[in-house]
């Protein structure tokens, strides 16, 4: 009996120990939300002004102004082109190296080395992995032109970071370069994860390595696939370190995306906070309504 | 059998295609890093280290550039910043598994729904609120907000339901100890290996942060590694390619000594985490 209400006493332990987690989240996380999003209301502006006053009259003036913005809505258009342009030879890649080193009858032999040297650029500084890429294309005697010029592919220097397409391929390649490693990693611990019985059943039927991929690995990587599509979207829609550590935005805002443009109204220029906060809030939207809509569109119809 | 030999020829092919691109821009970092202005500008690209590393060094005296101080300054707070996350999520974490509180299934999933919000939505807010209280050009600006991580303390609570012995609290309080020592003393052992895995995760995240330093250290003296090589873009710098080789190269030497080090374990840990949904 008296174990029993030693035991309902211990409940309260349950609240203690997650109070530092609650006030950390509701002082440095949903506090600073808030705040932004009634900043988006407020005619907040100037270096270090941290005094406020709701806007009178038209209250949706900010955001008016920022989904009006020519440049907001390149940068918008930018950051979902850059980001298709990494996803879809990252996903294709992580797959086809999933096949490869997961496959049964064909195995790959240093998996190990190619899986960490594959995965390596994921861990460096993205500030510095932008930086090392500008300098890499520098014009006229970078590396690569260097490389292009010596073996005779081109007669003379190619100035990529003042060529609008070249950047933003490199851009997105960077990203791509980045990420693939990992998500090929997720994947294949995805595949780890399915029952080995499937796939015995399936060779006993005699499926082919193809039908075996398409019918059996894909569905049952339906979940992970899901979370990846996400964490990549999610990622994506805020990419800044390396459009704005490569070229800073240019040139003529090719690779500006939707946070450097963030960046450069709140802390650059004439320091326009509600506006920054208003365009943050918008993009706070189109994530939310992005990831609800992947949601949807993968949900197990099974269930 | 010909065209099986074939296939496993091209998928060689492409892999070590594969790893020479993943290294290549690193072994260029790293060469030219050792040549001299000169030499990058007669020729880019070499494979042949050259002996100017001193030279390129020399360089940086006198400058903004200053790796020691920015390295000190990111060591603080990416360790801050990690003892705060690994900690509090286990503690967190703990209060989860370990009691039976009314509370508990509602707070889990406001912590799933929580680890969902990117963070950078917050930065205009953060950046006004540190500046009126005063906190901006400060490290724990940068540190306190870790001790609320969502995805470390789901991470935490996967790992301690799967595999911590829950008849070891029994045994604790039967022998008289309090439950908060039980926790220092007994459980945050056992949960050693997931709090070393989240640990390197969360160092090397903070490591790499860009943005919000980039907004809160104004003052160069506390500028963080990504911050210092954010400098060598800076027109001082545009002339001597050696010493830009040379200050990327030291700005990355820390992670490649973490990531060789400890590769097997990260490649494990990136595995763990995607299993996860």
């Amino acid at each position: 009996m008296k174990q029993k209400g030693k035991g309902f006493n211990y409940a309260r332990y349950g609240y203690l120990f997650s109070i530092p987690f609650v006030i950390a989240y509701l002082v440095f996380h949903l506090y600073p939300t808030i705040y932004t999003a009634i900043l988006g209301f407020t005619d907040c502006k100037g270096l270090g002004n941290t005094s406020w006053h709701i806007l009178t009259g038209d209250i949706w003036k900010n955001f008016r102004t920022i989904l009006n913005n020519a440049t907001f809505q390149t940068s918008l258009k930018n950051t979902v082109v850059l980001w298709i342009m990494n996803f879809i030879p990252q996903i294709t890649l992580a797959l086809l190296l999933t096949a490869w080193f997961t496959s049964r009858s064909n195995k790959v032999r240093g998996q190990g080395f190619f899986k960490v040297v594959f995965y390596m650029p994921n861990i460096i500084t993205a500030a510095t992995v932008a930086i090392l890429f500008n300098v890499l294309f520098y014009y006229p005697k970078g590396p690569i032109n260097d490389i292009l010029v010596s073996l005779g592919l081109r007669s003379e220097p190619f100035y990529f970071t003042n060529n609008t397409t070249a950047s933003r391929w490199i851009v997105a390649f960077i990203q791509f370069w980045m990420w693939y490693g990992y998500t090929m990693i997720i994947l294949i611990s995805g595949v780890l994860g399915i029952n080995p019985e499937i796939f015995e059943a399936a060779e006993i039927d005699g499926a082919n390595n193809w039908q075996t991929f398409w019918r059996i690995t894909i569905p049952n990587l339906r979940t992970i696939l899901t979370y990846t599509l996400i964490t990549s979207m999610i990622g994506g829609l805020n990419m800044y370190d390396i459009p704005k550590m490569f070229n800073n935005g240019n040139p003529n805002n090719s690779t500006l995306t939707a946070n450097v443009f963030i960046y450069n109204q709140a802390f650059a220029g004439s320091y326009m906070y509600n506006r920054a906060a208003a365009a943050s809030m918008i993009m706070f939207v189109i994530i939310a309504v992005c990831s609800i809509f992947v949601f949807y569109l993968m949900r197990d119809r099974k269930n | 059998m010909t065209s099986k030999r074939v296939s496993r020829g091209i998928k060689y092919f492409v892999l070590i295609v594969l790893a020479i691109m993943s290294l290549f821009p690193f072994v260029i970092m790293v060469i030219n890093s050792t040549r001299s202005t000169t030499q990058v500008q007669q020729h880019a690209i070499s494979l042949i280290p050259s002996h100017y590393l001193m030279n390129n060094w020399a360089v940086f005296n006198g400058k903004t550039f200053d790796p020691i101080r920015g390295f000190i300054n990111s060591v603080i707070i990416s360790g801050g910043a990690t003892i705060c996350t690994i900690y509090f999520s286990t503690l967190t974490a703990y209060a989860l598994v370990a009691y039976n509180w009314k509370l508990r299934k509602p707070f889990f999933t406001f912590i799933l729904c929580i680890m969902m919000i990117p963070g950078q939505v917050t930065a205009i807010g953060f950046y006004q609120f540190m500046f009126r209280i005063g906190m901006t050009n400060n490290f724990l600006a940068l540190i306190l907000p870790a001790i609320a991580a969502p995805s470390c303390v789901f991470f935490m609570r996967q790992f301690m339901l799967a595999s911590f012995p829950l008849e070891l609290l029994d045994s604790a309080r039967i022998d008289g100890s309090p439950e908060f020592r039980t926790f220092n003393r007994i459980s945050m052992p056992i949960m050693k290996p997931a709090m070393a895995t989240q640990g390197i995760f969360s160092f090397v995240g903070n490591w790499n942060q860009l943005f919000l330093p980039s907004i809160l250290l104004t003052r160069n003296t506390l500028y963080t590694m990504p911050l210092m090589v954010s400098q060598l873009k800076g027109d001082i710098y545009k002339v001597e390619y050696g010493a830009v080789y040379l200050g990327l190269t030291i700005t990355v030497l820390p992670l490649f000594v973490i990531y060789f080090l400890l590769s097997k374990y990260i490649i494990a840990g990136v595995a763990l985490g995607g299993v996860k949904g």
